[in-house]
């Protein structure tokens, strides 16, 4: 079995919901990566997503942009985050990892070669936001070598579409709360419960929710109706200018803790 | 590839030509790239739009544009005869209102009353912020920080005409950026707001729909050219950032087996010193802006950033129709370097009184090459896509004049 899937099965029998931080490779620091991914193991997380640092990120906002500019100013690429997926399951062969980022990157790669790679890296899903299911069937040796693809779905997701995505959706399917850019600051949770309510009714894998959770307070609101959540800029955010690896997973340990322990209260 | 004969069938109905094109965009984007869809394949064979467009590209834009026959420049040149579509005579000064038009009346037809565009020279904010004054349109144009620079008139421009300009100071500040950000804007706010993009990149259905807004261009051409000189040309050429004007000119004429095409690329300092803009000639396939095609980019996918003295051309991926024609070998994709176009900008000044956009200059540089191939009753068509006067201070500071 999948670790995804293992993942969110033992959520479910121990009746918690799942935590899901995102933070971008390579960055504040390329030395710190690994190190920050066991911490923030160590302070909750269920599941990372794994940011691949891209050029040209559409969806993002200006948090993730610029986590992104300052990797790849340091040369950061596709090699560095699959080293760093190796280096971190030495000494955690448990938790799952997503990697989240954009096609071309995976492209210039080589789909094949990718799939090879990203499995005895260990990774266990890749999240590509400008490919859509319409598109995805470049993905197929991803999928043929293990990797789960982790699909989107939106507010503007038409009916017979979401639909599809239910029905084709592997690990999680990550319910983008607002149409617009990751980190904005508009969440609603009014609105999104009933929608995320209907979609977990026809999705085959559970649903979790992001884009707009900043802290524990949207954590928990998220969490009354979601399998699990999902927090990306806010954290990016408070680790930029960490300098050092004690101050970088302090931080991600400071910031996660919280939301944590609303989730488990829950 | 097999042979293809014709070439009026792409994109399919999923947006692909060939190998390229499709929809790489974000979930929240698929349903308004539906509707989109939707609507302007509707519009498309709707009598009633397309009279609309007609008046209006009659009447406001000034069309049909003339060609007319650069003799003296090809009498300098010595070759064939060198005939220039006049693209820079329309309304705002370039081709890029053929494609604002049309959008901007998809836009109303719609019902969205706010606009937003990219833009890299300026050209293509213009010509937005043009069609949303003439329709009441609101309009944002995105502009990377360092192309506001070094195009501030038309920055002016657009403000006089009653737009707003936002600076984009993410990634290397140009065109691409602009893109991004625009993209960003839509995401936010589809509900009320229309994106016209400015050339034939981005997600499906933009490379079919702004090649149809810009193919009249090549669809005049074709009747002039038997009007004027009782046959089709031997080769045409166009300028190749995005691609919206070579598209524009080279569409009409697809199946015209016998008429060569090249698009002439922004080869900057040269393509061997990596300061370019050359996606086709020196690129690889990739996947930029909603769409698969050739791109300029490292080994780790992040795309490159470019070089051209024109702002217009300096731009890391092309239309996905372009590199379906490369990979089919239908048009050839030369590279022209900042040097050669300058030149070609000055001896068209000279010897013919017109200023060419430094972007059209490549094309005439690529059409003087080809004038010297042909025998003198040779025919090539070059696509004039748009006038200097934008680029007057560029030149002059380039050349150490104060003005």
């Amino acid at each position: 079995m999948n670790r995804i899937d293992r993942r969110f099965a033992q959520l479910k029998s121990a009746g918690r919901t799942g935590l899901i931080p995102f933070v971008t490779a390579g960055d504040p620091a390329p030395a710190h990566t690994v190190a920050l991914m066991h911490a923030l193991v160590a302070a909750g997380a269920d599941v990372i997503e794994l940011g691949v640092p891209f050029s040209d990120p559409m969806a993002d906002g200006p948090v993730i942009q610029h986590a992104s500019e300052r990797a790849i100013a340091k040369g950061i690429g596709l090699g560095d985050v699959l080293r760093w997926v190796a280096e971190f399951r030495q000494h955690d062969a448990d938790t799952p990892i997503v990697l989240m980022g954009y096609l071309n990157p995976v492209e210039i790669h080589g789909y094949a070669r990718f799939a090879t790679e990203a499995v005895q890296a260990g990774v266990d899903g890749v999240l590509l936001v400008d490919c859509p299911l319409e598109e995805s069937a470049v993905l197929q040796p991803l999928r043929d070598a293990g990797l789960q693809q982790i699909l989107l779905a939106a507010p503007t997701t038409a009916p017979e579409r979401m639909v599809q995505l239910c029905g084709s959706a592997q690990g999680f399917l990550y319910y983008v709360s607002f149409a617009g850019i990751t980190g904005a600051a508009r969440l609603s949770t009014g609105d999104i419960a009933g929608r995320v309510a209907e979609i977990r009714a026809k999705s085959k894998a559970p649903v979790a929710v992001g884009f707009g959770v900043r802290d524990a307070q949207s954590a928990k609101a998220i969490a009354d109706f979601a399998d699990a959540v999902v927090i990306g800029s806010a954290l990016v955010e408070r680790l930029a200018g960490a300098d050092d690896v004690q101050d970088v997973t302090a931080r991600a340990t400071a910031f996660l803790a919280p939301i944590r322990a609303v989730l488990d209260a829950h | 590839m097999s042979k293809i004969t014709d070439f009026s069938v792409y994109p399919d109905e999923h947006g692909r030509f060939g190998n390229y094109g499709g929809s790489y965009v974000a979930e929240t984007l698929m349903a308004p790239l539906a509707e989109l869809t939707e609507a302007y394949l509707r519009l498309r064979e709707d009598p009633a739009f397309l009279a609309e467009l007609d008046r209006d590209l009659k009447y406001y834009v000034g069309r049909p544009s003339p060609i007319y026959h650069a003799e003296r420049l090809s009498q300098h040149v010595g070759g064939a005869r060198i005939l220039l579509k006049r693209e820079d005579l329309n309304h705002t000064g370039a081709h890029k209102i053929n494609n604002t038009i049309g959008q901007a009346l998809v836009a109303k037809r719609m019902g969205k009353p706010r606009i937003i565009a990219e833009t890299g020279a300026g050209q293509h904010g213009v010509a937005s912020a043009t069609v949303a004054a003439r329709f009441g349109l609101k309009c944002v144009v995105y502009m990377g920080a360092v192309d506001i620079e070094r195009q501030k008139i038309n920055v002016y421009r657009m403000k006089l005409l009653g737009a707003e300009v936002v600076p984009v100071t993410s990634g290397s500040k140009t065109l691409k950026d602009a893109l991004n950000e625009a993209m960003r804007d839509w995401v936010t706010n589809v509900a009320d707001t229309f994106y016209i993009i400015g050339t034939v990149a981005g997600p499906h259905p933009y490379p079919l729909m702004v090649r149809d807004f810009n193919a009249i261009v090549g669809r005049e051409a074709r009747v002039q050219m038997q009007e004027q000189f009782g046959r089709l040309p031997d080769v045409i050429t166009a300028c190749v950032g995005g691609g919206s004007n070579a598209i524009g000119l080279f569409h009409a004429f697809l199946n015209d087996a016998s008429v060569r095409m090249v698009g002439a690329e922004a080869a900057g300092e040269g393509i061997g010193t990596g300061h370019h803009a050359a996606s086709l000639a020196a690129g690889r396939p990739g996947v930029l802006h909603g769409n698969r095609t050739y791109v300029l980019c490292d080994d780790n996918g992040q795309i490159t950033e470019t070089h051209s003295v024109s702002a217009g051309l300096d731009y890391p991926g092309v239309g996905p129709e372009h590199a379906f024609l490369k990979d089919a070998g239908r048009a050839e994709y030369v590279g022209v370097t900042d040097e050669e176009a300058l030149e070609a900008f000055h001896l068209l000044a000279r010897t013919e009184g017109i200023l060419a956009a430094l972007e059209s200059s490549h094309a005439v540089a690529q059409a003087i090459k080809l004038a010297r191939e042909y025998p003198k009753d040779g025919l090539v068509l070059c696509n004039l896509s748009g006038r200097g006067d934008k680029d007057v201070h560029t030149i002059a500071a380039r050349e150490g004049v104060q003005v």
